[in-house]
C-alpha cells in the first residue's frame, strides 16, 4: 500500500470511529468531531460524508440581533426550558475573529449557565473565522455534527451583527431576531432586508424605556414591507426581559408555531430546505471549485509575481484573470 | 482552513476578580489563540466541562484563592476521569514556589507567578504546541 493510500485508509478508519461514538452522544467525540470540521480536516470531510444520512432531523433556531441585545442569555433561558421539556439542545455560539491577529474572544459562555453538566445540552463557541455573514463557514458542518448526535434543537446564536449580515436565515428553520427599544429606527430596520429574513421578533430589555414604540415601529414596518407577499406566516412580534427569563414561554410556543406552520403538510419543510440546500451545494462547489483552482492554477504564487505589475499598470487585472484561467483550463472546455 | 490553538481561560473560585483573567484572555486573543472565557465562580467540574465541549488545547486556570492545591489536582483527575489525555493544563495566581513545582509534577504544564508578563505563556503555549503537532 502507498503512503497515501495509508493515510487515506487510516482517516477513513477515524472518521468512521468518530460517526459511531457521537451517535450514542460521546461529548468528547462530538466535540472533536466539530473540530475537525471547523478545521476543515480530511477527516472532518469523511466525517460529514458519513452522517449526512443521520442529519436534517433537529430543529435549527438562529438566534441574531445587535451585540449586547441579550441573545446568550435568551438561548440560555431557553436551552432550559427545553430541557425541561426532555429535549437534546445543542447550541452553536459564534463570535468574532479578530482580523488583526487572527484570534477570537470567545464569551457567550458567560451567560450560558446552564450549559454544565448535563448530557443533554451541549454548547460550542465558535469565532467566525474571516466569514463576514454572522456566521462562521463551518457552522453548518458543525450543526450536522450535532443533529447526527441526536440534539433534538440546534440553537445557532449569530455574531451580534449590524443589519446585513443574515447568513443564519440559510442554516436555520427558524430565526429569532432580537431587538432592543433602543436599536436604531424603523426605517433602518426596514431598509436592511431584515423583515423579509426573520420569521419572529423579539424587542428584549422590555424593563428599559421605549420597548412599546418599538414593537409599533416593527408592527408597523412589517405591515408595509408586506410580510405576506411569499406565506401565511405573519411574524410575531414579542417582549421579553431575558435576564430575568420573561418572554420565553411565549418565544418559545411562537417557535412551536413556526415549526407547525413549516411543517404543515407532509412536504412543506421539505420545499422550505430544498431552496437553502441548492443554494448550500451552489456555494459548496464554489468553494471547492475555488479550492482546486487556487491550487491547480497556482494562483497565490501567480498573483505574487503579478501584483507588482498591476499596481503599476503594466497590464490590467482583467487579462490577468483571463490568462490565468486559461493556462489552467485550456479554451473549450467552459 | 488553518489549525488554531484553542484556550480556555477558566477562574474558579468565589472571589470577584477576573481582571487578571480577562487580562490573559484578551492577551491570548491578540497572540492569536481562539480563547473561551468562561466568566466567574468555576468550579473544576464545570472547567472540565466546558473545556471537552470545546475542545479546546489547553485549559489555562487562573487561582487567586489559595485553593489551588485542591483545584488544579481535582482538575488534573476529572480529566484523567473523563479519558482526556491529549489536553495542556497551565496555571496562574498567587502560588508559592515549592507548591508550583509539586503542581508540574503532578501534570501541570506550567504555573505563572503574578507580574509575569503575558509574552511568557503565549510563548510556551506556542512552544508546546509546535512539539504537539509536528507540521
Ligand atoms: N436590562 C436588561 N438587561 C439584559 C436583558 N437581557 C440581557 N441583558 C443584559 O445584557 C447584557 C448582554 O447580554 P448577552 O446575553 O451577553 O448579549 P449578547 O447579545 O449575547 O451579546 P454578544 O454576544 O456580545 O453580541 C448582559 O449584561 C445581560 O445581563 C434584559 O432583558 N434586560
Ligand atoms: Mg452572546
Amino acid at each position: 500500500m502507498t503512503r497515501s493510500q495509508e493515510e487515506s485508509r487510516g482517516r477513513t478508519a477515524e472518521a468512521a470511529r468518530l460517526a459511531e461514538r457521537l451517535a450514542q452522544g460521546d461529548r468528547r467525540a462530538i466535540a472533536r468531531g466539530i473540530s475537525h470540521v471547523e478545521d476543515g480536516t480530511p477527516v472532518g470531510r469523511a466525517l460529514l460524508d458519513r452522517i449526512y444520512t443521520l442529519t436534517g432531523r433537529g430543529h435549527r433556531v438562529g438566534i441574531t440581533g445587535p451585540p449586547g441585545s441579550g441573545k446568550s442569555t435568551l438561548v440560555d433561558h431557553l436551552s432550559r426550558r427545553l430541557r425541561e421539556r426532555g429535549l437534546r439542545v445543542g447550541v452553536l455560539a459564534i463570535d468574532p475573529t479578530s482580523p488583526f491577529s487572527g484570534g477570537a474572544l470567545l464569551g457567550d459562555r458567560i451567560r450560558m449557565r446552564a450549559a454544565t453538566q448535563d448530557e443533554g445540552l451541549f454548547v460550542r463557541s465558535m469565532a467566525s473565522r474571516g466569514s463576514l455573514g454572522g456566521v462562521a463557514a463551518a457552522t453548518y458542518e458543525a450543526s450536522e455534527v450535532l443533529e447526527a448526535a441526536g440534539f433534538d434543537w440546534i440553537l445557532i446564536e449569530t455574531v451580534g451583527v449590524g443589519q446585513s449580515e443574515l447568513e443564519v436565515v440559510e442554516l436555520a428553520d427558524t430565526t429569532v431576531l432580537l431587538l432592543v427599544p433602543e436599536s436604531g429606527d424603523a426605517v433602518q430596520v426596514m431598509k436592511a432586508g431584515i423583515m423579509e429574513a426573520a420569521d419572529i421578533f423579539v424587542v428584549n430589555k422590555y424593563d428599559r424605556e421605549g420597548g412599546d414604540r418599538r414593537s409599533q415601529d416593527i408592527e408597523t414596518s412589517l405591515e408595509i414591507s408586506g410580510w405576506n407577499r411569499g406565506g401565511a406566516w405573519r411574524p410575531p412580534v414579542l417582549p421579553a426581559v431575558a435576564s430575568r427569563g420573561e418572554g420565553i414561554v411565549e418565544l418559545l410556543e411562537q417557535i412551536d408555531g413556526h415549526f407547525a406552520h413549516l411543517t404543515r403538510d407532509d412536504d412543506s419543510l421539505g420545499r422550505a430546505r430544498k431552496d437553502k440546500i441548492e443554494r448550500r451545494l451552489r456555494a459548496l462547489l464554489r468553494r471547492a471549485l475555488l479550492d482546486r483552482a487556487t491550487r491547480g492554477a497556482r494562483i497565490d504564487e501567480r498573483l505574487e509575481e503579478a501584483l507588482d505589475r498591476i499596481a503599476a499598470r503594466e497590464i490590467s487585472p482583467y487579462r490577468w484573470v483571463e490568462t490565468v484561467l486559461a493556462d489552467w483550463m485550456p479554451s473549450g472546455e467552459e | 482552513m488553518e489549525e488554531k490553538i484553542r484556550v480556555l481561560v477558566a477562574k474558579p473560585g468565589l472571589d470577584g476578580h477576573d481582571r487578571g483573567a480577562k487580562v490573559i484572555a484578551s492577551a491570548f486573543r491578540d497572540a492569536g489563540f481562539e480563547v473561551i472565557y468562561t466568566g466567574l465562580h468555576q468550579t473544576p467540574e464545570m472547567i472540565v466541562d466546558a473545556a471537552i465541549q470545546e475542545d479546546v488545547d489547553v485549559l489555562s486556570v487562573s487561582v487567586l484563592s489559595g485553593a489551588h492545591m485542591t483545584v488544579f489536582p481535582r482538575i488534573l483527575d476529572l480529566l484523567k476521569e473523563q479519558g482526556v489525555t491529549d489536553m495542556h493544563v497551565i496555571g496562574g495566581g498567587i502560588i508559592p514556589n515549592e507548591d508550583a513545582e509539586k503542581l508540574v509534577q503532578m501534570g501541570v504544564g506550567a504555573i505563572f507567578g503574578p507580574g509575569t508578563p503575558t509574552t511568557e505563556p503565549i510563548a510556551y503555549i506556542r512552544e508546546w504546541y509546535a512539539k504537539r503537532k509536528p507540521a
